[in-house]
């Protein structure tokens, strides 16, 4: 008998349908993951086994846990179920943790809650979840702040909380989804553990099919609020019955058409650079500490190059990146494009600045949202002396606007009518506007949908063999990295550990920390249609 | 922590150093010479001649501020122009009035805004929220004298449960006292308990929105328990800043409130010497109102670093 | 439209057309004294009354809101002019000296209170209406300041900002063309709250008579007239205090209104 059971859920939030009739089941011991782009309602399906949907809410259908029917089940026994029987983990590990509470404190009041235990009893219980979830008591006392935790710490205090009682049930809500990839792997290897180890079963959420293709015992895909397929996940990957499983799968793995690789004379050169930002004083009077983020790095980019910086939170490529396109002043060694300095006389260059350009990461941020398109694509011409007016303007945005496959027509709409995709593309038409001899993509697909990611991939791979560009692609992503770029830089602790063209580094991987990086990221099993499935001997 | 401290300790001097510069240098550009005023305009020259040095005003501007300055750092505040004893002794007698009256009204209001607040947050939405939420409406747009004065109607004149106003002074009982002070301080703090009850109620909002607030709820904390143990106190930052900046308002209001109840308070002592240009008296009672606000706001200061432990690790 | 945008508006509306109407209207003369029919209750003679020198109150309510909306408007326009380009400037310069030394600034006018500073004005120089002005709106002057800077920052951070930095464009054009669009929200909100802030404050301050002087009309000083007579004649006290109540209830309003229209998420602050 399975230990949850959602009948024929539907959910609408003031009376807009989120979930149409969702079925489920979860067994005791069982990793099951939903998983599906933005919208699909696999976090809603989370809330409402919790118990938490938002204020009007309607719901139709069951979910049974062991039994009884969570749906219908007043308010102070769903608080009782909380914390004891099903525990929940988030995507934000940043903020679920009270800034002002230590984190004992916070493990401990799980158990208080549901008065499970005495205090002294609750204490030794806080710790004992700690050390299990690998916060151990010399680094970790139980007076720890949130605050002097990091990102994968602070996630490992907020399953801790969640498993303080033991729930049979355990929700993940995109555990990983802002964490490195080594703390990826980390966490994902304790959530793994807690589910064999303590029979515990486990409901998956995450829009990574990498994440899930190797954890996940059942595979549910879900969009607009369907489960489309489900069954066991090696199956559904293997048949993908569905033609959307399968395009999410072609889209999580996707390799966008470079053409040949081409390296002219040098464009881009970073000679020796190096960053520091100074630390607060740690007494009243002792000197100030500094922080190196960028430690003498060098590299140099040809034109027609197109090149990936990868590395993990902290490693200093943000601060490298900055300094290139001249935002901030570095500390020592030198920045030049086409030979001339990108800081000059403590102010950026601007002859330099009309050479470049940069699409960043949060497309409902990059845009002035009291500007129309016209106006934001546009933008870059501010650095032109005979920057073209009139007619010629229209016609340069209408250019631009079509380079990018969208209509000269939206070129009079505000920035809200477009999808977050949509954006994406309007930031590369302003990048493309000037003709700029280099662009930087800083993070510039992490916060699209795969489909979408791979359409604006593409773009990129057509617009780089159109127009031979040169590009600086950014990304904490090893697998888009791979996809877009012919060479790759490495960086660590704000020093650059390889630098190889893309193929060879991939195919072998010379530095240690790249190999870790690359053995914590999670793969899509490889060419599934061509391996037939056969039943594992062992079992 | 201690570095933090003193952060804090450090720009309360300068401020006060500011504040006492400003105050001496508007009140030096004042026309007309205090001890011609004090004379007379028939009064002999060499009798204003001996005035001036007996007040010190022949001195250059510089030795008069820092002796100025200097004084109150002892206790000394000169001597006042009109009555020729010494400002300090005026001002403590006034200050046993308008002290107790502002700190009776912060309390009175923080008891009422802090309920009302969180009890308007719980209930969002619900009807006990619209009608806190009306009432501090209401609340914010009441001017306090004129509040006041409807109170001495209500309590004083129609119902005769307190005086119309005076104050018979501590001497005559605590409770006495308290009693004369009770409707000037319901005037002052309901007008600012509105106020407070509104930020205390968006605060609180704010803060249920967060992540926190739901891992609490997760982990099987009733939305009510969420609120109490997660909730207040993350939402007194903002809520302790207001109080700050609202006791200034407190002790400017209970000026303008002690001249509806006749209170023999700084309020008094302040308009009868701007009457009478008895400038060193004004000069002084406004250092103190100051004093008192850069204090307070001190005090917040280091309230802040009591709450959050965020605070307490980055500086 | 929300019923807080058309009742603030409508109530607003109401008390800017009756000041303007007593420019060349009022029911009766302000200066006119009548000692034989003074503190009438309203009635048909006298919509609202008479005060107790006999001039008609609704005559004297309506010239006072002139005083009232005068004062609080210069005030807000003194608080605007000076405390918005103060704030977008310490935002532009987000922890160098000159935020540091704006920002302190701020923190030592916040400790003179509008009250304080008229009482050092007026000890100076001696009552009018334009201390009250200078006082209310010196007050201001942080208030937008520090609301400008703290919307100022956040848009700092914004990716359309830094776009346009690499489009090597000025902090101060950024400023104006990217930041000062963008917080044109939250400074309309707040200059209603401010207005009705200088609103009370005037009335306090001519109250304790640190604002207009005799004969010009205001409501505060209607207030210090009737405090005598409270007893006598509760309406010449209630009238002008009720007034004051509803030109402030109807700006709060508004602003409520205003800001659930524009944005309802914008940071309004209220001391």
């Amino acid at each position: 008998m399975s230990l949850l059971n959602i009948e024929s859920l539907s959910l609408s939030i003031h009376d807009t349908a989120i979930l149409h009739g969702i079925s489920l089941r979860i067994a005791e011991g069982e990793i099951t993951a939903l998983t599906g782009e933005s919208g699909s309602g696999k976090s809603m399906t989370a809330f409402a086994t919790m118990g938490l949907l938002p204020k009007g809410t309607g719901t139709g259908g069951a979910i049974h846990f062991d039994g009884t029917d969570l749906l219908s089940l007043p308010e102070p026994q769903m608080c009782d179920l909380r914390g004891r029987e099903i525990g929940m983990v988030f995507q934000e590990p940043m903020t679920a943790l009270n800034p002002v509470q230590t984190i004992g404190a916070q493990v401990m009041e799980t158990i208080l809650v549901h008065k499970s235990m005495t205090p002294k009893m609750a204490e030794e219980r806080a710790r004992e979840v700690l050390d299990r979830v690998g916060l151990p008591p010399d680094r970790f006392p139980l007076s720890r702040y949130p605050h002097e935790l990091s990102g994968g710490q602070r996630q490992r205090v907020v399953i801790a909380m969640a498993i303080a009682l033991r729930p049979r049930l355990l929700i993940a809500d995109e555990p990983t989804t802002a964490l490195d990839v080594t703390t990826q792997a980390q966490i994902l290897d304790l959530l793994r553990g807690l589910a064999r180890g303590q029979g515990m079963a486990l409901m998956m959420i995450t829009h990574d099919l990498a994440v899930v293709s190797d954890m996940a015992d059942t595979l549910n895909v879900m969009r607009h609020g369907e489960i489309v397929e489900s069954g066991p996940t090696r199956d559904v990957l293997h048949e993908m019955r569905h033609s959307y499983t399968r395009q999410l799968f072609e889209a999580s793995r996707h390799q966008a058409d470079l053409g040949p690789a081409k390296a002219d004379t040098p464009l881009l050169s970073v000679q020796s650079v190096s960053r520091d930002f100074p630390l607060p004083r740690k007494t009243l009077f002792g000197a100030r500490q500094t922080f190196r983020a960028v430690d003498h790095v060098s590299f140099e980019i040809r034109r027609g190059e197109r090149v990936g910086l990868v590395g993990e939170s902290g490693c200093g490529k943000s601060t490298l990146t900055r300094a290139i396109l001249g935002l901030e002043a570095t500390q020592s060694g030198r920045i030049t494009l086409d030979g001339d300095p990108v800081w000059q006389g403590g102010h950026p260059n601007l002859t330099v600045r009309r050479k470049m350009q940069v699409v960043f990461q949060d497309p409902y941020g990059s845009f002035n949202p009291r500007h129309r398109v016209a106006r934001l694509v546009s933008e870059p011409f501010h650095l032109l002396d005979d920057a073209p007016t009139g007619r010629a303007l229209d016609g340069a945005i209408a250019d631009a606007l079509t380079a990018v496959g969208l209509s000269p027509r939206d070129a009079d709409k505000h920035i809200h009518a477009f999808s977050g995709g949509q954006r994406q593309r309007i930031a590369i038409a302003r990048a493309l506007i000037i003709k700029p001899d280099l662009i930087v993509f800083d993070e510039a697909v992490s916060a699209l949908d795969v489909r979408v990611r791979a359409q604006i991939l593409d773009l990129m791979a057509d617009l780089s063999r159109a127009y031979g560009l040169t590009y600086l692609f950014i990304s904490h992503d090893l697998s888009v990295v791979r996809s877009i770029t012919d060479r790759v830089i490495v960086m660590q602790a704000g020093k650059i550990v390889e630098d190889r063209p893309t193929r060879a580094l991939f195919d072998a991987p010379d530095h240690p920390y790249t190999r870790t990086l690359m053995a914590a990221a999670p793969r899509l099993p490889e060419d599934l249609e061509k391996t037939p499935y056969a039943p594992d001997p062992a079992l | 922590m201690m570095r933090y401290f003193f952060k804090r300790l450090f720009s309360l001097g300068l401020s006060l150093i500011v504040a006492s510069v400003v105050i001496f240098v508007v009140v030096e550009v004042a026309p007309g010479d205090p001890a011609t005023f004090m004379l007379g305009i028939n009064a002999q020259p060499d009798t204003v001649a001996a005035l001036r040095t007996e007040l010190g005003l022949d001195q250059s501007k510089l030795a008069r501020y820092l002796s100025w300055a200097g004084g109150m750092l002892t206790g000394d505040f000169g001597m006042s122009y009109t009555y020729r004893t010494p400002v300090a002794q005026m001002i403590a007698d006034r200050l046993w009035v308008s002290l107790p009256l502002a700190i009776y009204a912060l309390t009175l209001s923080t008891l009422i805004a802090f309920p009302a607040g969180i009890f308007a947050a719980a209930r969002r939405g619900g009807s006990g929220d619209l009608a806190v939420t009306g009432a501090t409406q209401l609340g914010v747009a009441i001017p306090n004298f004129w509040f006041a004065m409807m109170l001495v109607l209500i309590f004083a004149i129609n119902l005769s449960w307190f005086s119309a106003g005076g104050f018979p002074g501590w001497d005559v009982g605590f409770w006495a006292g308290l009693k004369a002070l009770t409707l000037p301080a319901i005037a002052l703090a309901l007008p600012q308990a509105a106020i407070l009850t509104r930020v205390m109620r968006s605060s609180l909002l704010d803060i249920l929105n967060e992540d926190f607030i739901r891992t609490a709820r997760a982990k099987g904390l009733s939305a009510r328990q969420a609120l109490w143990r997660h909730g207040v106190r993350n939402a007194l930052i903002p809520v302790l800043t207001i109080i700050g900046l609202q006791f200034a308002f407190l002790l400017a209001g209970a000026i303008i409130i002690e001249q509806v109840f006749f209170l023999p308070g700084l309020g008094r002592l302040i308009f009868q010497a701007i009457t009478q240009r008895d400038l060193i008296v004004v000069e002084s009672v406004v250092m103190l109102l100051v004093f008192a606000v850069i204090m307070v706001n001190f005090l917040v200061d280091l309230a802040y670093a009591a709450i959050d432990p965020r605070l307490r690790a980055r500086t | 439209m929300s019923r807080n945008l058309i009742l603030g508006g409508a109530l607003t509306g109401l008390f800017l057309l009756a000041a303007i109407l007593s420019f060349t209207w009022t029911p009766d003369s302000v200066e006119a004294m009548d000692i034989p029919n003074r503190l009438q209750p309203p009635g048909a003679g006298n919509l609202l009354g008479t005060d107790h020198f006999g001039r008609d109150i609704l005559s004297m309510l309506m010239v006072g809101a002139r005083t009232s909306i005068a004062v609080a408007l210069v005030a807000v326009g003194i608080g605007m002019g000076l405390g918005v380009p103060l704030g977008l400037a310490a935002a532009a310069r987000d922890g160098g000296l000159l935020d540091e030394v704006i920002m302190r600034m701020n923190d030592l006018i916040f400790a003179f209170p509008s009250l304080v500073i008229a009482i050092l004005i007026t000890a100076v120089f001696g009552p009018s209406a334009t201390n009250a002005i200078i006082a209310i709106g010196v007050f201001n002057i942080p208030v937008f300041a520090r609301i400008t800077r703290g919307a100022a920052l956040s848009l700092w951070t914004r990716d359309f900002v830094l776009a346009a930095r690499v489009a090597g464009k000025s902090r101060t054009r950024i400023s104006a063309e990217h930041i000062l669009p963008n917080v044109a929200n939250l400074l309309i909100v707040q200059s209603t709250i401010q207005f009705s802030l200088g609103i009370l404050a005037e009335a306090g301050l001519s109250y304790v008579g640190l604002g207009a002087q005799p004969p010009i009309p205001s409501w505060g000083r209607m207030l210090a007239d009737a405090q005598t007579m409270v007893a006598l004649a509760p309406h010449v006290a209630l009238i002008p205090g009720l007034t004051i109540v509803a030109m402030v209830l109807g700006l709060n309003l508004l602003g409520d209104g205003l800001r659930d229209a524009l944005d309802p998420r914008l940071k309004v602050v209220r001391t």
